[in-house]
């Protein structure tokens, strides 16, 4: 980096930084008491001094000064790609298969409540990688599917007494009805509209969850909600029902990865890329897009089904627009369209927030500059599908 | 008479990608003070791509664009207009929702001499009366001769020192094609330097002093006008021999 | 009947509020197809950089108009050199980019900015003062407050201002001309990247105006008032056809009245849901709206 580039670089982060100042100090300094300027001084500290370090690490890594660090780290993880790509991929599976076995029985309650929630939010990334990223649906609302799903379980083993069992098909059968309703208007709209169309979709059915009080209870939600048996015994502990999620998030995984290498996901990808080649290739649009929020909405509703006993309790709360937005995050930012994306996309947005307890105030302030960020730097996400030959845009 | 030093607009070897697609693939040409220059070739030649370049719609990634001797490849499009430098792109591409006045007003946007302005929308009146009859009416309401009309209003609106024409005669009917071509001369004898780009290579070349001709990216004939005229290859390929 | 009557200047009065804050939406998506879901967020972020100017202003003393009209003023401005910061950090880098990675990084700033005003601000209602606006007049059953007078006459004036600059100043016309075809905007001199951030700024502006006038009205704000809002405000953008001004202000309208009289007559716990239902009845009927699309539609 060329000292001129060097110097518009601190110039920008100068520049951005006095904005900043400018932004913060009227919503923090202009006190009826008096103006004051010592909060936001501390505030801007903490950034500036950031900005600082970071723009600091970046010039020296791009000077190259680095190496003698990045160069072992990148030979290491170029090491264990190696590795990936040379074991067989039964053995690869069968390895993670063994771990997430064992897992329960060597951790305590907290992991158990971390992983039963990474496993419920890998089934809602995978459900809305078919509509988003295989499909390219940009789905806002689908986090309403979840809440049907869940919604049905209970309202079916209060009012019916169904097992969980049953109810589970049944919760997928309710959201992919669901997802038809919600698709149906939105097949012949453009992009950005289907976004807030799918968003007003989802808030919809969220308030009337929490209106309908005859049915739903409204915002106190339905409680007492059973958990599932097996041969009429409860399963209470929580480490059973990791092993029930894991089982439907395996089955998921496996759905999906079927699904993408079938003629649907062939036929998905190709309304993603050019719906009219689509169609004029014979491809039946308005069924596949019908099909593509009916099978993410399904595995939502599974997914759903399982919060609903987990908890014990839903409420409208639980479904709301950020959650959606959360989910999509995780499939956009772990990696569109690719299985392994969208675990790692869950990893980092469920489990590492976990690692920051104390800084929980601050999560979503995170979670949205996060999201900002990775699509002007890396919009393809962190572990992206691995496509045949290259797309002109992706040409850099 | 053409000034034989410094091209008024040169462009030397100047590469262009359009999306991935190399469009321009090493063009070469010269532009002197004063004349008339025509750039001919088939459609998907590159021609409206060599216009969009020297404006720097589309990024030259390889080569020089020299304006007055000064290399332009990255000032931005909108400061070229107050260089003295205006294009009517393909399309006539007037603005649909402004009126025929408010067009015109847009070719002066840079100017801040408003005595001036008036005086020259007056003249521009005077050229093509049709447009005074309709100056309250919106630009898209126009038929495409009116549009056309419009257009090259607009960009004398600018008082433009060297003028970029994408295919000012598609889609016209020939009594205002003919009307078009001598209003370009007659700039042209006023002082205005022209790039014309036709596809109507007769036209053209009946109307400037030199040419080239594009093919594929590349430039594959540079002559004086009258002699690409009597070109038997030129006759065969672009004048319907 | 006064019932009726009632419905109807609380509707023109809501129509007005959501009418300001739908304009940013559409000159936005106007100019360069982008659908700011960060918009409601400056909404909310004038809401409360009224109460704090107006707290400020009237602790030191002055006359509570002048607080208002100041406060109104500092608001609006401050706004609008937030969206320009926000545009020219988050938006334009991605000008060229697929419209999914500008939505995505408009969701994230629209995420950030109400997680910055939550932390800036606290998670509680911040109360307005109500005195200075409180009072009206009433005809038997039917009462006009000072505010809703003052919300329609502050909306009306904000409405003429913005149309005069649009349709009789040379930076207005600038503004029409980028919208209805960039590149030939370009290769007439203009700047777009100014026109740009100056469309931001003006739609955020209004959009606080509308916040501080809604904190009057319902006498507080809070950090997350912008979303619900903002999705009304954005389907009455395209209710009276996007990119449209003159649009924006009719469904601006017809979204409140709807809202009013639903909630009046049918059931006020679903009045959320009638503005999404127009939202997604448009775009599946009559997708360019009212009065037309006015977005560039063409290409290099």
């Amino acid at each position: 980096m060329t000292t001129q580039e060097s110097r518009k670089l601190w110039l920008a982060c100068g520049v951005g930084l006095v904005w900043f100042l400018i932004l913060l100090w009227p919503m923090l300094g202009i006190q009826p008491e008096g103006l004051e300027f010592a909060k936001t001084f501390k505030v801007f500290g903490y950034i500036a001094v950031a900005a600082v370090f970071i723009m600091f690490f970046y010039q020296i890594q791009e000077a190259g000064h680095l190496d003698i660090v990045g160069d072992p780290i990148k030979s290491a993880t170029s090491n264990i790609g190696k590795i990936y790509e040379f074991l067989p991929r039964w053995a690869l599976l069968g390895i993670v298969l063994a771990i997430a076995i064992i897992f329960p029985l060597v951790t305590g309650r907290y992991a158990h409540d971390v992983t039963i929630s990474v496993l419920i939010y890998i089934c809602l990334g995978l459900g809305l990688n078919i509509v988003v990223g295989l499909a390219g649906l940009l789905d806002l609302g689908y986090i309403a599917f979840y809440g049907v799903g869940a919604y049905t379980y209970a309202l079916m083993s209060l009012h019916f007494g169904m097992s969980f069992w049953l109810c589970l098909p049944v919760a997928g059968v309710t959201a992919a009805i669901a997802g038809c309703i919600v698709g149906y208007p939105t097949l012949r709209m453009r992009g950005d509209y289907l976004a807030i169309v799918t968003l007003g979709f989802g808030e919809i059915v969220r308030l009337i969850f929490n209106n309908w009080m005859s049915l739903t209870n409204g915002p106190n939600g339905i409680l007492s909600i059973p958990r599932p048996e097996i041969f009429g015994y409860q399963l209470k502990s929580l480490w059973m029902l990791y092993y029930v999620i894991l089982a439907i998030a395996i089955f998921t995984i496996i759905s999906v990865y079927r699904l993408n290498y079938s003629r649907i996901g062939r036929a998905w990808e190709a309304i993603r890329e050019d719906e009219t080649a689509a169609e004029l290739m014979g491809v039946n649009t308005f069924l596949l897009k019908l099909l593509a929020y009916a099978t993410g909405a399904t595995f939502a509703g599974f997914a759903g089904a399982f919060f609903a006993a987990r908890m014990r309790f839903v409420g409208p709360e639980s479904f709301t627009f950020l959650e959606s937005a959360m989910v999509l995050a995780m499939v956009v930012l772990g990696g569109m369209g690719s299985i392994p994306g969208v675990i790692l996309g869950v990893l980092v947005l469920v489990a590492l927030p976990e690692a920051f307890r104390g800084f929980e105030l601050y999560r979503m302030l995170v979670f949205g500059g996060v999201m900002t960020l990775m699509m002007l730097i890396r919009p393809a996400g962190i572990w992206p599908a691995k496509r045949v030959g290259r797309r002109s845009e992706e040409a850099e | 008479m053409a000034d034989n030093k410094t091209p008024i607009l040169e462009l030397k070897n100047v590469v262009s990608a359009y999306g991935r697609i190399q469009a321009l693939k090493g063009i070469s040409l010269k532009v002197y003070d004063g004349e008339i220059v025509t750039i001919i070739g088939a459609n998907g030649a590159g021609k409206s791509t060599t216009l969009m370049t020297i404006c720097n719609i589309i990024k030259a990634v390889e080569g020089d664009v020299l304006y007055k001797g000064k290399r332009i490849n990255n000032v931005g499009s909108e400061i070229l207009p107050t260089m003295g430098l205006c294009q009517v792109p393909e399309g006539r591409r007037i603005f649909p929702r402004l009126t025929v006045l408010e067009n015109l007003d847009m070719g002066a946007f840079f100017r801040d001499d408003s005595a001036n302005i008036k005086s020259d929308v007056e003249r521009v009146f005077e050229l093509f009366p049709k447009l005074r009859e309709r100056r309250k009416q919106l630009g898209g309401t126009l038929s495409g001769g009116e549009q056309q009309m419009l257009a090259m209003g607009r960009a004398l609106m600018s008082r433009p020192k060297v003028l970029l024409l994408d295919e000012p005669s598609m889609g016209l009917a020939p009594l205002l094609v003919q009307q078009i071509f001598n209003i370009i001369k007659m700039i042209n004898e006023q002082g205005v330097t022209v790039v014309l780009v036709e596809q109507n290579a007769n036209l053209a070349l009946q109307c400037a002093q030199r040419g080239y001709v594009l093919e594929t990216g590349k430039v594959v004939m540079e002559d004086d006008a009258d002699k690409l005229l009597t070109n038997p290859d030129i006759r065969k390929a672009y004048l319907g021999e | 009947m006064e019932f009726f009557i009632q419905q109807l200047i609380n509707g023109i009065t809501l129509g007005g509020v959501y009418a300001l804050i739908a304009l940013g939406y559409t000159m936005v998506y106007g100019i360069i197809q982008l659908i700011n879901f960060a918009h409601g967020e400056f909404f909310a972020a004038g809401g409360y950089m009224g109460v704090i100017l107006i707290s400020y202003l009237a602790a030191q003393g002055l006359h509570p108009y002048a607080c208002l009209g100041i406060s109104l003023v500092l608001a609006m401005g401050y706004c609008a050199l937030l969206a320009m910061a926000v545009e020219q950090l988050a938006y334009k880098p991605l000008r060229q980019a697929s419209r999914l990675a500008a939505l995505l990084s408009a969701l994230g700033m629209s995420i950030f900015l109400q997680n910055g005003l939550m932390l800036t601000q606290g998670v509680y209602d911040k109360p307005y003062p109500t005195e200075i606006t409180s009072g009206g007049f009433e005809w038997g059953l039917v009462t006009v407050s000072y505010m809703q007078i003052f919300i329609v006459a502050l909306t009306a004036a904000l409405l003429i201002g913005l149309n005069i600059l649009v349709f009789k100043t040379r930076i207005g016309r600038a503004m029409r001309a980028t919208s209805q075809d960039k590149v030939m905007a370009a290769l007439v001199g203009i700047n777009s990247n100014r026109v740009i951030a100056t469309t931001f700024a003006i739609g955020a502006a209004l959009a606080a105006a509308a916040g501080i006038m809604v904190g009057l009205y319902y006498g507080s704000v809070n950090y997350s008032m912008g979303f619900v809002p903002g999705i009304k405000a954005f389907a009455a953008a395209v209710l009276g056809g996007i990119g449209n001004i003159t649009g924006a202000l009719i469904g601006g309208l017809i979204i409140g009245m709807v809202e009013i009289f639903a909630a009046g007559y049918i059931s006020g716990e679903y009045k959320d849901v009638f503005a999404f239902i127009i939202l997604i009845g448009v775009l599946y009927f009559r997708p360019t709206g009212i009065m037309g699309e006015n977005v560039d539609d063409t290409r290099v």
